[in-house]
């Protein structure tokens, strides 16, 4: 049975990773495409229409990526989570099926049009069809978080006395309060991700000396961009999100900020330290008195619960991974805002283009707000743990009766090199994209 | 309310067989008919272009289900577990071999990717079949033998096949004589589709020859039918009572033989949309009838201790449901408008059409 609930969950966790990579850049990609269009419409630039033609283009690849790995994923609810599945789906179908009927197919149909239809359609229309793959895109993260919130922190339910949570306040879905901090949170995560990504593909035009005038106009948008998502997504709405979980889930808050005992006069920040968890303490441990407190009530002495406080069965099942998590997004987000401040500044100063260090710094960094995103989610999924709908649900009670551990490791084993060469042809078609240019015309 | 979410689900189902069925369908004329390499080009692009817009019904249809009746999608998605994550694995691997295939410029490089997405759209269509037949068919519900069960009432498990490859043991597998001749019918059938689709949507040099071909399928087609009706009644005698019942029901069948009998004449048409109408009321036919055979039941139960599961009793509460018509129907009017837009835009033949990326 334990083995059966583990392959599972990693086949879950890898799936949901593996597809995550992509509509966290589609989400933010999707909101400067519509700038660049805009700006087309606004200025008559050429190439500002270029570049909103070259992103929806690397748009298009991320998304049939999203796609083809989103399949599995609703798939995966009633494979793997079929218990889980009879007893909410009356509840989490509601968002699931609104995000495939209302946001999916607005995504995907007027990414066809915004592809084939420019001629058609004319300037106007199809600065609307970018529009509307953008608003498609953020409203595909609204129903999804809809969805993780309502696990997190359930609403608008009873439960029967079969066990089965039935809907009784279809509205209370979208007032959760979990839910608005959570998808600003998220969508302007992902909005740094598509800036790093948008700016790294300048800095390589401008450090290779091809298509340097978009290199320039790439690095600026995403420079900017990625200033102020980098910090709008520590400040407010990390914060309000940290306040949730404290509210919400104070055992999962304990575990993620590494606090093993209850301190009466005010937590501290842990910086660095791994969780010792024989000896149940910190190893190694650099931490700042009171900050934890202040940051959380805004009181430098109030006591903050530790994990002390709670029962083994309430505390998540992996804390270090949790910990890890956690620690990991928050150190990431902190080195966004450091780099875009710095690289901010020299655009400014107007010195920025000639900085090779600075662009070569920036070209690296793209795969770390991806790890930073991914993070963020494990955090909010890790915390979660031992339930799947928090409080009422154990993870343990909402796998299949029926499906053994032996499948569940095939198919496993079959996902990982199946997303092996998926990861290989969208790496194929992206570095093609980008080696082309924006210039580049298929004919 | 639980026929209303029945209706809707079973017809965003049957509109993505039909919109994936002709790409599907296309993947298969491709493996077995398309010889020069400029026939093999169009035809991957006929499907190429279109993949992944089908697809989307597939994502909204499953969303619908889950929502709509949460038993069903459980016991199905969980007992089906081997053949569903085939089919996904499937349909990842043909939307590589589709969009590989054109990124480098060398004949044995498009030679794997032809036959990845040909084979995939091949397995694809006989899964899908396969999958309808076991729904017919029906499963040993609670996993019941020599008087007790290993699972709750609802719940099974199959293997892909059972030695014996038969549909009257106790543990069918999924695959048996009976469910593979429902294979073949929705090869076959997606294969007309498809060859109709290359037809409207392409200037290939076979196009003259796929009308032929069509119409030597539809005779196969129709030979197939009569011996699974055949088998099936031999399977289960009450198969067709629902008919004799309410013969209003009779309609789905004759869309499925006007489909038939249509497409023995489409060399005659000079609307080459035509065809496609026809192939399309087979599949429309098709599974219409076999879910009018069925209701209200939507898996019947191979043992008589446990009962089958219907619409009813695997539906989820009346609030919900209700809620959900009223942006359903807001959803699926939507639906309709972004599906005619885009089908206006990118009509005609798709030669010179660009890929996208």
């Amino acid at each position: 049975m334990e083995d059966m609930i583990f392959y599972d969950r990693l086949q879950f966790a890898f799936t949901i990773t593996f597809h995550y990579i992509f509509p966290q850049l589609t989400m933010g990609l999707s909101l400067m495409i519509v700038y660049f269009k805009w700006r087309y419409l606004r200025d008559k630039v050429e190439k500002y229409n270029d570049a909103a033609k070259f992103f929806m283009k690397i748009f298009a690849i991320n998304f049939t990526m999203g796609v083809v790995t989103g399949i599995p994923m609703e798939f995966q609810f009633g494979t793997n989570w079929a218990k889980f599945s009879e007893l909410t789906g009356g509840i989490i179908g509601q968002t699931l099926a609104m995000e495939g009927l209302f946001s999916f197919f607005l995504e995907s149909s007027f990414l066809v049009l915004f592809i084939f239809g420019e001629k058609r359609l004319g300037q106007k229309l199809h600065f609307l069809t970018a529009f509307l793959v953008f608003v498609g895109s953020w409203a595909s993260g609204w129903f999804i978080l809809a969805t993780n919130a309502w696990m997190q922190h359930p609403v608008g339910y009873e439960i029967l006395e079969n066990g089965k949570f039935v809907l009784n306040n279809f509205s209370e879905l979208f007032t959760n309060p979990w839910l608005l901090p959570a998808f600003l949170h998220n969508q302007l995560a992902s909005v740094v991700t598509s800036s790093f990504v948008v700016a790294a593909i300048g800095a390589f035009y401008i450090l290779r000396d091809k298509n340097t005038e978009f290199g320039k106009l790439f690095l600026k948008t995403g420079v900017v961009f990625g200033l102020i998502s980098s910090v709008l997504v520590a400040f407010p709405t990390g914060d309000w999100n940290a306040k949730n979980v404290v509210k919400y889930q104070p055992a999962a808050f304990a575990a993620m900020e590494g606090i093993f005992e209850t301190e009466d006069a005010g937590a501290e920040i842990i910086l660095i330290g791994q969780p010792n968890m024989i000896e149940k303490k910190l190893d190694n441990k650099i931490a700042v008195p009171n900050i934890l407190s202040f940051l959380t009530y805004q009181e430098w002495d109030r006591q903050i619960a530790g994990m002390d406080q709670f029962k083994e069965e309430e505390l998540p099942d992996n804390i270090p991974a949790l910990y890890y998590s956690y620690h990991i997004m928050v150190g990431l987000g902190t080195i966004f805002i450091g780099l875009m401040v710095i690289s901010a500044f020299f655009l400014w100063k107007k010195r920025l283009y000639g900085m090779k260090a600075l662009l070569w710094a920036i070209m690296f960094m793209v795969p770390f707000p991806y790890i930073a995103n991914l993070t963020g989610w494990y955090t909010a999924e890790l915390g979660r743990q031992p339930y799947l709908v928090y409080g009422l649900l154990r993870t343990s009670e909402g796998v299949s009766p029926n499906v053994s551990s032996g499948n569940t490791l095939f198919t496993l084993l079959g996902f990982v090199a199946l997303y092996m060469l998926l990861g290989l042809l969208f790496l194929v078609l992206v570095g093609k994209t980008i080696h082309q240019g924006p210039k580049f015309q298929t004919h | 309310m639980e026929l209303f979410w029945f209706i809707i689900i079973a017809l965003v189902l049957v509109v993505f067989f039909i919109l994936d069925g002709y790409d599907f369908g296309a993947g298969i004329i491709h493996l077995f008919y398309a010889k020069k390499d400029k026939d093999k080009e169009v035809i991957a692009k006929s499907a190429g272009l279109y993949w992944d817009s089908n697809e989307v019904w597939l994502v909204a249809a499953g969303g619908l289900l889950f929502m709509a009746f949460p038993t069903f999608y459980a016991s199905v998605f969980s007992g089906f577990y081997l053949p569903l994550i085939l089919v996904l694995w499937l349909i990842i691997f043909r939307a590589i071999g589709l969009e590989f295939r054109s990124q480098f410029n060398f004949q044995m490089w498009k030679d794997i990717w032809d036959t990845s997405f040909g084979v995939s759209s091949l397995l694809l269509a006989l899964f899908f079949g396969i999958a309808l037949g076991n729904i017919v068919r029906g499963v040993n519900l609670g996993g019941f033998e020599d008087g007790s069960s290993i699972y709750e009432a609802h719940y099974f498990f199959l293997p892909l096949w059972d030695s014996s490859f038969s549909p009257l043991t106790t543990h069918p597998g999924v695959i048996d004589w009976f469910t593979l001749i429902i294979g073949f019918i929705s090869v076959v059938t997606l294969a007309i589709h498809g060859a109709n689709w290359i037809v409207l949507k392409t200037n290939s040099s076979i196009n003259q020859k796929l009308k032929t071909i069509a119409v030597r399928l539809n005779g196969v087609l129709l030979l197939l039918t009569i011996v699974s009706l055949i088998s099936w009644k031999t399977i289960n005698p009450d198969s067709f009572n629902n008919f004799s019942e309410k013969p209003y029901l009779l309609i789905f069948p004759l869309l499925f033989i006007v489909g038939v009998v249509g497409t023995f004449f489409i060399s005659k048409f000079k609307n080459d949309n035509s065809p496609l109408v026809f192939s399309t009321l087979i599949i429309l036919g098709g599974i219409t009838s076999s879910l009018a055979s069925l209701f209200p039941v939507i898996l019947p139960s191979t043992n008589s201790v446990h009962e089958s599961l219907t619409i009813y009793n695997t539906s989820a509460a009346q609030y919900g449901l209700s809620v959900a018509m009223g942006w359903g129907i807001v959803g699926l009017i939507l639906l309709l408008i972004y599906f005619i837009v885009q089908k206006r835009l990118m009509r005609g033949k798709v030669d010179t059409m660009d890929y996208g990326h």
